[in-house]
């Protein structure tokens, strides 16, 4: 279970030392879907947290485990920490039971973001599946804070169904602020009145110049495979098409080699590689 | 209103086909207005038509005992709904339901397989065009059968 609001005989983290978890409190929880949560994490020690979107942190339940959680917050507010996570085993699913005011560790932020500014003057095209826009969404906060500085902008997302979407109260309001939005869900009832099918569907409704696009796609690393090559199919150069991948991260520096992936060590390499460094790996079985 | 020939012209189904091609498929078509709610076609029914959607969208839906009436596609303006004409026994697998205000091309199957019949030219171009859409769905189906949302990522 995570250490309960007023514990607080942690010792405080050694300053710069990436292996002692910072202890951050719960300020806020939000349902997302059945499974999925949406945490404010503010530290304990006061000082914010700047993080590049796209990159990720090794969240800690006390006593029960860590895992890494890629940060869903926004880029200008450190101050606030915001991790969406599922509940999928043992750590996660303690992450998902924490309420306000109890305490979690944190590790980082690590690893490689997006490069969500090599878009500036650019079209921008996010393709996101499940829990995929999560790590996106900092990306989506990031060009909604300079927009001017973007072209056409398209957020393409894709769910198993209505309910385990993630972010609805927010979609609305990124397509009033100017951005090009659309979902598709894999299985609807008849309730639904949007679209039903693949995200790959959706990327002829994007309008892009494929000479200065800029693809970023997250999600199951099927999904990704398929989306990267829908967007090199466009025509968009696969060194501008960026995925992020999902190995077994541990230290988070590079140190104990869990997540390497032939010559790339996930969680100081990426995890958001160009499709061009990683494309070929992620057809090699076994690895 | 404009004539249906020239609305198949500008259809993306139909691009890359001769005029005479189009000509000749004009005779078997007809425009239609389907209204929210409305079924373009019913589960069971003989598929006796198929459609070029223009504007709107179509949801194609089953009816499961246990969870009601389940949408597994939709079709765009842009694309057709139907190929059950195309292959025998002609009939319909699901229901077609409008879900907005929809407007398309009904093509009339008999009239239309009697033409590519007795014009190879005809049937291999549309052959062509309704693989595309096959293989298309089909591809889509098979990465929804795996189910790649419900995997274990944690976020």
């Amino acid at each position: 279970m995570p250490a309960e609001s007023g514990t607080t005989l942690l010792p405080p983290a050694p300053a710069g030392d990436p292996m002692v978890p910072r202890p951050v409190r719960v300020e806020s929880v939000r349902r997302e879907t059945r499974d999925t949560v949406t945490m404010d994490l503010r530290a304990l020690d006061g000082e914010g947290l700047v993080f590049a979107p796209g990159q990720f942190t090794m969240l800690q339940a006390f006593g029960v485990g860590e895992v890494p959680i890629s940060i869903s917050g926004d880029p200008a507010r450190p101050d606030l920490l915001t991790h969406t996570v599922r509940d999928v085993g043992g750590v996660t699913g303690s992450l998902c039971r924490v309420e306000p005011g109890d305490l979690l560790g944190v590790r980082g932020a690590f690893g490689r973001g997006w490069g969500v500014e090599d878009g500036r003057g650019g079209d921008v095209v996010v393709v996101a599946g499940g829990i995929g826009l999560a790590p996106l969404r900092p990306v989506v906060l990031a060009v909604l804070a300079e927009r001017a500085a973007y072209g056409r902008v398209s957020v393409l997302y894709g769910a198993r169904s209505p309910a385990e979407m993630l972010f609805t109260d927010e979609l609305d309001t990124w397509t009033a602020a100017g951005l090009d939005v659309h979902v598709i869900v894999d299985v609807a009832d008849r309730s639904w009145t949007g679209r039903v099918g693949v995200v790959t569907e959706l990327l002829p409704d994007a309008a892009f110049d494929p000479d200065r696009t800029l693809g970023l796609v997250c999600g199951p690393e099927l999904m990704m495979r398929y989306a990267a090559a829908a967007l090199t199919d466009r025509g968009v150069e696969p060194g501008r098409v960026r995925v992020s991948v999902e190995r077994n991260m541990r230290c988070g520096i590079g140190l104990c080699g869990h997540c390497q992936l032939r010559g790339h060590l996930v969680c100081v390499d990426g995890p958001v590689f160009e499709l061009d460094r990683i494309g070929p790996l992620l057809t090699v079985r076994e690895l | 209103m404009r004539p249906v020939g020239e609305l198949l012209v500008g259809h993306p189904f139909f691009a890359g086909l001769d005029e005479e091609i189009i000509r000749e498929l004009e005779g078997c078509a007809r425009n239609v207005h389907v209204h929210a709610g409305e079924h373009l076609f019913r589960e069971g029914e003989d598929a006796d038509s198929f459609f070029v959607v223009r504007k709107g969208r179509v949801a194609l839906d089953v009816h499961m005992p246990d969870r009601g009436h389940m949408v597994i596609a939709t079709v765009e303006a842009g694309d057709v709904v139907g190929w059950s004409w195309f292959v025998p026994p002609y009939r319909w697998f699901f229901d077609a339901r409008a879900v907005g205000e929809v407007s398309a091309v009904s093509v009339d199957a008999t009239c239309l397989r009697d033409k590519c019949e007795a014009d190879p030219a005809l049937g291999y171009a549309l052959m062509q065009r309704v693989a595309q859409v096959m293989y298309q769905r089909l591809q889509a189906t098979r990465v929804r059968l795996l189910d790649v949302y419900g995997a274990d990522h944690a976020g």
